[in-house]
Parts: C-alpha cells; structure tokens; sequence
C-alpha cells in the first residue's frame, strides 16, 4: 500500500532559525541529519520534497470568478505543512514506523500518515 | 466464524455479507437436503465461495487489493481442524491504536461480543444511529488505511496489548456501575483472551480483577445507599467468582506478573479477606504507586497505613497529595482527622468533601458521617 507522509514540523527546531536550531545539542542536530538519511535510504522511500517555509506559503481561493489570494498557508502557520514523503509499505504498521523516525514527530511538530487512492 | 472470515478477507464488510448470505442458504437448504456433517465448514466453505464470486464481478476492487491470490472456489468442504481460531487477530485489528478509542470499544462489543449496534448504542448512552456510523467509520478505516489483520510482532506487543486490555477494562467499568450486561460481556472477552494468551501475566491479572470485583456487585447497595467494604454482606459475595479471582492472580504471580492488572487484582483479592492484611496491601499499593505514578494509588496507601496503625503517617501523606478537586481524598482525610480527635477539622473536610460529590448515593454516605461527629 502507499502511502503520503506529511510532515508538519510544529514547534520542530530546524536549520533555517539558526536561533532555535542551536538550542539543540550538537548530538541532536547530527541525529536529525542522519535520521533523514536513513529515511531517504529506507526500501519503499520515494524521496519527497522539503517545501519552503510556511510563511512563504500564498494561499488562493476563487469567489464569484475572482482569484482571491492571502499571505499564508490553508491552516495556522504552526500547523502547516513543512514537507513530506511517499512510502510503500506492506501496512499501517510499517508506515507508522517509519513516521516514528522522522525527527519532526519527536522534537514538536507531528507526522500524519495518509493512504494513497490508486485507481 | 466471523474471524476466520475477517481473516481470510481482511474486510469486515464483505465478511459480514458472506457470513449473512452462507446462513440464509443455510436456512433454505439443510432442511430439504439435511444438515451436513460438519456445519460450520460448509457454511465457511459457502461463506468463501459467495464472496470469491462477489469480488470476481467487482473488478476495481479484485484488481487492487491482495484478494488477487484468491484460491478458485473450493468445492469440497474444508476441515473444521484446518479453520483457524482468529478471535485474537481481531481483537488486536479492533483496538488498533489508529481507531479512536470509541470506535475500538464498539468495534471489540460488536464483533467479538457480537452484540447488536442497538445494544452497544444502548449501552453507551447514544442514538443507534451514531453508533451505526461510528462502527462503519471504524470499518472503513480499517480498510482504507491498510490496518494489518494480526497478531502483533513481539516489538509492538506490550503497547498493543496494553491496548486491548484497556478497552475491555473499559467496557467492564461501563457495566460496572449498574449496566451489568456490559460487565459480563467484559468477562466474557477477559476469559477469551485467557484462554488465547495463557502466558501473558496481565492477561490473568484483568480478568482476575474483574472477577474479583463483580463478585461483590450485590453487596454493595442497600437500596440506594452505599455500603463499604467492612460493612458489606459476605453472603451477598460470589463465592465461584473470588475463587475464580484469587486463581487467576496466584496463576499471574507464578508467571511472573507485577504488572498494574495483576497488582490491583492482587489488593482486590486482599480486601475480599477478612479480617484484611493491612501491611501486604500497603505494600502492594506503594508497588502500584511506583508503577502508575497516580496520586489515587497513593490514597489508598494511606489509608491501607492508617487501618494497619499508623494515622498519623497517613494524615502527613493525604496531606502531601494534590488532589484538591478529588472529594475521596476530603473523606479520607476526614476520617484519619476523626482518628486523631480534631472534630473540628473533619467536619470542614467533610464539608469540602460535600461540595465535590457528585452520586446521590455517597453524597448520603458524607452527610451520614459528618452527622456522627457530633455538634
């Protein structure tokens, strides 16, 4: 089965706040690297794409035939989404395993696994 | 039936159906023709073969799912020994942590108690219809998500099983109050999954626990008020379920179990002595309290320190507790005050205690005490 992994990075120290991210220890950081290495590594794995910040994010809707666009992501900043991968697993199992190593799911954001509708 | 069905399927919906249309052939045939042999084959064998010729017709499913390696339709009957028992696959897919936890509790009532949505809706306090939705929702999820049919490999077990043991405990505590349909149900499944998994402590240790408990359901009103432990009518008491209890906790023990189940079936077993071995359930309370870190396991400690002697190490622990919104902790400390001879005092913690009770029954209990204070 395949399945979406959407990464939402939260509270999640990373590289582009260089404030937040040198509160973790030299250790962690390392962890966070190589966790991503073996991931991207893992059978089943289609590497995904790291989306740039939320605050980049421009969000579009149409009213009444107009585009209407806003500064922002869909959802609360804290919330969206920050990147995600492609996972082909024999079940739910390994799918929440594989979500379990993301650095996002430990460090303050969250991992949603989503399964993938093929026709 | 249904397991196995589930289990080769891996679609409670299309089980269902199968199952349904097998026993109405069933209804139809055996009549005319006779009862055959070994009923439960053919109707597993019937039940297959419906389903194998439903999911032939529907293409997108067949082509996307791993009923593709369906055998052709079997046309002898299969063995009743080769059918396996998949009660514990299932109980472990219906209290799969991806379901929310209601949907794990109807999901278990519905197909391994195999009650009816009225009666879990019933039970539950919610209209059928919402409860019909959240078992096809559960359903659906199951499916849809790819949640695994299986037993869990060893690596995920302790939490999965800690899963399961929690929704049945859950269930018992739903009857436990009164609906006592639901505690039996829940005893029912403690007993099924015993004999499924004879060498996991906790296992024993539930069922013990619920045993121990429901033995004394009779004993615990006078009408509508409460009677406690000490004052309860022993004859009242099951005396088939304590044994049966006190069984299954020496059986936990001898397999090793020092887990939270297996402890509080441990002082369930204690308090159902008379007269109660104070120390050993102080003991046993530090034990649970060590493990649960909850500050109610520290309570009853205390209270079990203050019967066997010490009240005034009790008061100091009831008093270190931080449970000001818990109205128990206000009675306990009430009665350690009453011991120690500061009226005063207990009756302003019965007081604040009667402003957290929430039951008719212990609040009548309160006022009763307080009133036997005097002045």
């Amino acid at each position: 089965m395949k399945y979406l992994l959407l990464i939402h990075q939260g509270d999640t120290p990373t590289p582009r706040s260089p404030e937040d991210w040198a509160r973790l220890s030299e250790e962690e950081q390392n962890a966070v690297y190589a966790d991503y290495q073996a991931i991207n590594q893992t059978p089943g794995v289609s590497s995904g794409l790291q989306l740039g910040e939320p605050e980049t994010a421009t969000t579009v809707r149409v009213e009444d035939g107009r585009t209407l666009t806003t500064d922002g992501p869909f959802v609360a900043i804290k919330e969206a989404l920050g990147g995600y991968l492609v996972f082909e697993a024999d079940d739910l199992d390994a799918a929440i395993e594989l979500a379990a190593r993301i650095p996002a799911a430990r460090l303050g954001g969250a991992v949603e696994v989503r399964p993938v509708v093929e026709w | 039936m249904l397991a196995t069905l589930i289990g080769f399927f891996g679609d409670f919906e299309l089980a269902e159906e199968a199952a349904q249309e097998a026993f109405a052939t069933a209804a139809e045939r055996w009549p005319r023709d006779g009862t055959p042999d070994n009923p439960r084959a053919w109707l597993v064998t019937t039940a297959r073969n419906r389903a194998i010729d439903r999911i032939r017709r529907d293409r997108t499913l067949a082509a996307k799912t791993r009923l593709l390696e369906l055998p052709e339709a079997m046309e002898d009957p299969v063995d009743e020994t080769t059918i396996p028992d998949e009660r514990l696959e299932l109980v472990f897919t219906c209290c799969h942590p991806a379901l929310a936890l209601d949907a794990q509790v109807a999901l278990t009532l519905r197909t391994l108690g195999g009650l009816s949505t009225e009666d879990i809706a019933r039970a539950f306090l919610v209209p059928e219809p919402t409860m019909a939705k959240r078992l096809v929702r559960a359903k659906h999820k199951i499916r849809a998500a790819g949640i695994p049919f299986r037993v869990p490999p060893a690596h995920l077990m302790p939490d999965r099983l800690a899963a399961v043991l929690a929704v049945v405990y859950l269930i018992f505590n739903e009857g436990y109050g009164g609906r006592g349909e639901l505690a039996a149900e829940a005893i029912r499944l403690g007993r099924a999954l015993a004999e499924l998994m004879p060498d996991e402590p906790e296992v024993h240790g539930l069922l013990a626990l619920m045993l121990l408990n429901d033995a004394r359901r009779e004993a615990r009103f006078a009408g509508d008020d409460v009677v406690l432990l000490r004052d309860q009518d022993r004859s009242l008491w099951d005396a088939d379920q304590i044994e049966e209890g006190r069984a299954g906790v020496e059986r936990a023990m001898a397999l090793g179990g020092r887990g939270p189940y297996v402890l509080q079936a441990a002082v369930a077993s204690l308090h159902a002595q008379d007269p109660q071995d104070w120390p050993q359930l102080a003991a046993l309370y530090g034990e649970l309290a060590r493990l649960t870190g909850s500050p109610v396991v520290e309570l009853n400690r205390a209270v079990a320190i203050a019967e066997a002697g010490d009240v005034e190490s009790a008061l100091a622990l009831v008093e270190r507790l931080e449970l000001d919104t818990y109205h128990y902790l206000h009675a306990a400390r009430a009665e350690l005050l009453r011991r120690l001879d500061r009226i005063d005092d207990a009756r302003a913690a019965y007081d604040r205690a009667l402003e957290l009770v929430h039951s008719d029954p212990e609040r009548r209990l309160l006022e009763r005490r307080r009133a036997e204070l005097g002045g």
